[in-house]
């Protein structure tokens, strides 16, 4: 079919999904505006499908793209509303839409109670709209209008309950840290524009052959990569951006599950990864990049330790796995960024609407302390969750293994990665195992919590139960496009790593001297799966063998806990420290500077004015004599004057 | 064609005046309204989007011996003022059904006459022409907010008065000086106060030094011009007069009569002043960029919604200023698509905040809450116009924000950088005064269950249907609009050191506007005198 058309349908189906439910917004109809929004995502999947398959064959094109007209044209910056899809973003485009169809019909079941389902799908389909502009957009400014869409939708979706004023809040709280990233994302654009004159992306990368890797921090190439940074911190929550996400799990659980686990949250990855031939140039930006995401990787894991809201521990979860993938695009090693960004979201995603089939459940409960026990009533959820679990501790041959594997093993053989980084990478990995581990124990394994009596938790239907099976597949095969090459040449038929393959023409690779070793990298891969499985079994034991281990641990060291429990108090820091200040500072400008300084100014002026007015109103008091006086004065005045004028006039011009 | 333009108010005053009812009053001024409207839209066909030149000129000596002539014009810089503005006057008059009780009758007329002197300001091409119009839009404002205004309407109307008449005495010495400059200067050796011949005028520049005429001429000018806009720190008397002024008055005022201040920017200091323009230029985008920020902090902690939207004007004029001192293409574009883009949101927001006011009587932003429950159409649109406020990309405010950054941006990586930190304040405010007014629990006015606030009536929906398909199709398709001052604002931007316009009528001809005139008789001094001296 015409790749045109095949576009507009991919693009404009979830569009035409949001009007059709936006205009009937009032409608309580929850199946008739599931199956409208289920059905656009779906048709969506399709045509993302039917476009992809052309990018198969011998003498496939490396891309196909769409015109369809000029968005800006002003002096030499010309923008067009064109789209593309190479071998990074079908992979993208793929996920988005596929990942994102099993949520719209996850959502079907778990918002048949809710008062204003119509409305939930109809932004639903705006955010998967806008995600396909970031995904697909030619040029970084199409990039930037889905950059800022999903994350108003984003806004939209958290603050879906928004008569509860701490979740419009959180709503808020999203969009504002999402715009400090988008101020950065912006200059980021004005530099590489300055630089290139363009906005496109093949254009720029066209442009970059000549270049030479940039030293310093102050040059234009670095400094527009640090921007762009800015930019990928703010949307994919890493430090010091990252509070907004934690606070997003407000919304419905399958908002979670799209939008902060598996698609948007991983735009700012997926941005680095598109300019990756830019990044390689800059390398102390990437330098940046890779501490920033071993930073977050092992920080939000720790949080991950103490918390006990289902959805915090998930999203503390996604904070620190995204820190692995920038990890990985800071050591050069964008295809393994791009591989853990697809499993991270089938097994995420999974989690999160098991979770969201947990609380569904357990009518609204979130407290893994209220839980336990839950592995009899909720069957499919329950081993579901167990593939997500073992999958993201990264156990082989699991999705999670090879992906998380490939990002370590990069970030010590890269020629700009080293063993410090292996470490943090091994430490987050360790923590994530032993929360994962802790929240199966708390929520499924142990002795139910909560009176068996009066509540009765029960698995939702069919469509609730069949995404969780499709996703869980997935996570559990997933792995297989990216099969290492030191375990392909052991196994029967040599695999080879197929997904490096495909991206291999996309993205650079950073110059230097690459590890090769098989043996340490079958050596580091022992030590880190072991490490992970120790850390499980740890958990294990604290959490079902002997539950009162926890507590007595607390006790010992009630202030450590008490500091990861309330989150390092990083928001406490920022309210004290930054956003109080700025509030208090605005109002003392408007009370001292507009009020009391310019005001006050122009009174003064005024004043002064009115006080030679008055002063003169004296001079005319009707006193005859007075006036007589005054004339008298005048007439003297003007005599001199007159005499004296022509002396002057004529000396001044010489007679 | 533009003086039919710019006097059908006056007709439409003079119609409504001899209205013999009170009641006819709201439809007739509607129906003219709506008539110079699409009548004005003609323009946009005559109008010739290739040349730079002034066009549809019309020229008429009007004081021949000062060299004042009645000359209108317009090209690619006024054009889409000329359209906002009356595109404008309908949606007030719709919008103000209501709200303007008493005297409505003498209300229209005023609306009508601060019409004529809005438009005349936008196409007047002699500068005593133009300062007739400028000055003669504050006296119908000074009724509307004097007469039909809030409690404190007369401390406001005199600080607004005060303030804009202080800074245009300035100009108009300036403007005289500049006609004798011409007399001394230009070849023809005639006093002219016609724009085209003083944009020939070389005015001496000495850099690094304050005190020399170019420098001087151009404060003078600059003085009047920003305290209309208002720029920071001359801003006071906007807050005051926006809260004071009926709905309609709000309206106008951010969305026509601020944009006289920024357009006389574009037509005047910069063109007739080009090297101190670009000496001083550091000055406006500082004092632009911390109008931004200032303004949206301040804006950030008012009590009062419409206190908040006067704030933001402060704010968002901030941009369009930075954009114009960027003096590139991307900075001038998006300025003026910056002014039109206020006009819409700004006036906007300020009908939507009349619109709640007429149904609680309160402005005060703790009183509010939970009205998205409440209120879901009223929430909608209001979200929309929040977001084009904020310059979200697909709203028109994005196309004027990011050209104005990307074109300050060029002209100084500083103050670019600095004024981007005003995209996300302005995120804050905005978004903050919605969770408040929207979200949440339901506060003191909204809760009352026996008088159940109603939401938006047909005609209120009538009326902000053309601002939010505005607000979509500036965003979506900004090239339609940016083809027409495309030319004009290259043309400016690349030969303003040396700006030349030509003056074309309606048939596509070459006009001459100078004045054939006699030469001025210098005063002589008596003869009596002179020989006493000797």
């Amino acid at each position: 079919m015409n790749v045109d058309i095949l576009f507009a349908v991919l693009l404009l189906a979830p569009f035409v999904g949001f009007l059709a439910n936006g205009l009937r917004w009032k409608s309580k109809n929850y199946m008739l505006s599931g199956s409208i929004a289920t059905g656009a995502a779906g048709v969506s999947f399709l045509s993302a499908l039917l476009l992809v398959t052309k990018l198969f064959g011998h003498d496939a094109p490396p891309q196909v793209s769409a015109n369809f007209f000029d968005w800006i044209t002003v002096g030499g910056l010309e923008v067009s509303a064109a789209f593309v899809i190479d071998h990074i973003s079908a992979l993208m485009v793929l996920v988005v839409t596929g990942v994102g169809t099993l949520i719209h019909l996850f959502s079907i079941g778990y918002m048949s109670h809710d008062e204003r389902p119509t409305k939930y799908f109809a932004y639903l389909n705006l955010f998967l709209f806008n995600m396909l502009l970031l995904i697909l957009g030619e040029n970084l400014l199409l990039m930037f209008v889905g950059w800022e869409g999903v994350g108003l939708c984003s806004y939209l979706l958290i603050g879906f309950w928004f008569s509860d004023k701490e979740k419009a809040a959180a709503g808020m709280k999203a969009f504002v840290t999402n715009r400090i990233g988008d101020a950065g994302f912006l200059l980021g654009i004005f530099t590489l524009f300055f630089v290139f004159g363009s906005v496109s992306f093949s254009e720029i990368i066209a442009k970059l052959g000549p270049m030479g890797i940039e030293t310093g921090w102050t040059g234009p190439l670095t400094l527009a990569c640090l921007f762009l940074f800015v930019g990928a911190a703010g949307k994919s929550a890493q430090i010091p951006l990252y509070v907004w996400l934690p606070d997003a799990m407000a919304g419905p659980t399958p908002v979670s599950a799209l939008i902060h686990a598996a698609t948007m949250v991983t735009a700012g990855v997926y941005m680095i990864v598109r300019l990756s031939p830019l990044f390689v140039l800059a390398p102390n930006a990437l330098h940046v990049v890779a501490i920033i995401g071993a930073l977050t990787a092992v920080f939000a894991a720790t949080i991950g330790l103490a918390q006990f809201d289902i959805k915090k521990v998930l999203a503390y979860s996604t904070v620190s796995q995204l820190g692995f993938m920038f990890l990985a695009c800071g050591v050069g090693a964008f295809g393994a960024a791009m591989f853990h960004l697809v499993t991270h979201a089938f097994f995420k995603a999974l989690m999160f609407l098991g979770s969201g089939s947990v609380i569904h459940g357990m009518h609204e409960e979130q407290d893994i302390r209220k839980m336990g026990g839950l592995k009899k009533y909720m069957p499919v959820t329950y081993w579901t969750f167990w593939i997500g679990w073992i999958a993201i501790i990264g156990i082989p041959p699991f999705a999670g293994f090879f992906s998380k594997d490939e990002i370590l093993w990069f970030s010590f053989a890269s020629p700009l990665g080293g063993f410090g980084f292996w470490f943090a990478g091994v430490l987050g990995a360790a923590c994530t195992a032993f929360y994962m581990t802790r929240l199966m124990a708390l929520t499924f394994w142990t002795k139910p919590r909560f009176d068996e009596s009066k509540l009765h938790p029960h698995e939702g239907g069919p469509s609730m139960t069949v995404p969780l099976i499709i996703l869980a597949v997935l996570s559990a095969v997933g792995g297989f496009m990216g099969i290492p090459h030191v375990i392909g040449e052991v196994l029967p038929g040599h695999p080879g790593n197929w997904l490096e393959h495909w991206l291999e023409a996309s993205i650079a690779k950073p110059g230097g001297e690459w590890q090769k070793s098989t043996i340490l990298e079958w050596a580091l891969m022992g030590i880190s799966v072991s490490i992970a499985s120790l850390s499980a079994i740890t958990a294990y034991i604290f959490y079902v063998k002997e539950p009162e281990r926890p507590a007595r641990f607390v006790a010992r060291l009630p202030k450590l806990h008490s500091l990861v429990y309330n989150k390092y108090f990083v928001d406490e820091f920022y309210f004290d420290k930054i956003i109080n200040p700025i509030v208090n500072g605005s109002r003392a400008l408007w009370a001292f500077v507009d009020v009391n300084f310019i005001d006050r100014g122009t009174y003064v002026i005024g004043d002064f004015v009115r006080g030679i007015g008055s002063t003169a109103r004296t001079l005319q008091n009707g006193n005859l004599q007075q006036y007589a006086l005054y004339i008298s004065i005048a007439v003297a005045l003007i005599f001199v004057y007159l005499l004296e004028a022509p002396k002057r006039l004529a000396e001044l011009f010489g007679g | 064609m533009l003086s039919l333009i710019v006097f059908l108010p006056l007709v439409a005053a003079f119609i409504v005046a001899l209205s013999p009812r009170e009641t006819w009053v709201r439809p007739v001024a509607l129906v003219l309204a709506i008539a110079q409207f699409v009548f004005s839209l003609a323009l946009l066909f005559r109008y010739d989007p290739t040349t730079p030149a002034l066009q549809l000129v019309e020229f008429f000596p009007w004081v021949p011996a000062l060299g004042v002539s009645y000359f209108l014009g317009v090209d690619g810089i006024s054009l889409w003022l000329i359209i906002l503005t009356t595109f404008l006057l309908p949606v007030v008059i719709a919008g103000s059904w209501n709200a303007i009780s008493q005297k409505s009758k003498a209300f229209h007329i005023a609306l009508f006459v601060l019409q004529t002197a809005m438009l005349g300001s936008f196409v007047a091409m002699d500068l005593v022409l133009f300062y007739v119009f400028f000055e003669l839009s504050l006296v119908p404002m000074y009724f509307i907010v004097g007469i039909w205004g809030g409690t404190r309407r007369i401390y406001a109307t005199m600080k607004f008065f005060i303030y804009t008449m202080l800074g245009s005495l300035l100009m108009l010495l300036a403007i005289i000086y500049l006609m004798f400059t011409a007399q001394d200067v230009l070849p023809s050796k005639q006093m002219t106060a016609n724009i085209l011949e003083l944009y020939k005028l070389d005015i001496p520049f000495i850099a690094g030094q304050f005190l020399n005429p170019q420098a001087l001429l151009f404060f003078a000018f600059s003085l009047a011009f920003a305290i209309k806009v208002p720029m920071f720190p001359f801003h006071t008397w906007l807050p005051d007069a926006h809260v004071e002024a009926p709905t309609p008055g709000s309206v106008v005022l951010a969305g026509v009569m601020l944009k006289m201040g920024s357009y006389g920017f574009l037509r005047f200091v910069v063109p007739l002043f080009p090297e101190a323009a670009e000496h001083y230029a550091w000055l406006f985008l500082f004092l632009g960029s911390v109008g931004i920020i200032y303004g949206a902090m301040v804006a950030m902690v008012q009590p009062d919604i419409k206190k908040l939207v006067a704030y933001s004007s402060v704010s968002h004029m901030g941009y369009v200023m930075m954009g114009l001192f960027a003096l590139n293409t991307y900075g001038v574009t998006g300025s003026i698509y910056q002014m039109l883009n206020h006009g819409v949101s700004t006036g906007a927001l300020f009908l939507l905040v009349g619109m709640i006011y007429e149904r609680t009587h309160s402005r005060e932003i703790e009183k509010y809450g939970g009205l998205a429950k409440v209120m879901p159409i009223f929430t909608i649109l209001f979200f929309i116009i929040t977001l084009s406020s904020i310059a979200v990309p697909m709203t028109n405010g994005f196309i004027g924000e990011f050209l104005i950054l990307l074109g300050a941006f060029e002209a100084s990586q500083f103050f670019g950088g600095l004024a981007v930190v005003g995209v996300v304040l302005g995120a804050v405010y905005m978004l903050w005064m919605f969770k408040r007014v929207f979200f949440g629990e339901k506060g003191e006015l909204v809760k009352d269950e026996h008088h159940p606030l109603h939401d938006l009536s047909f005609r209120e929906l009538a009326v902000m249907a053309p601002l939010i398909v505005l607000v979509f199709w500036m965003g979506l398709l900004p090239n339609n609009f940016l083809k027409y001052s495309k030319t004009s604002i290259e043309h400016l931007v690349s030969t303003k050191d040396a700006y030349q316009l030509a003056a074309i009528d309606s048939d596509g001809k070459l006009v001459d506007t100078m004045i054939a005139m006699r030469p001025v008789i210098a005063p002589e001094i008596p003869s009596v005198l002179t020989a006493e001296a000797k």
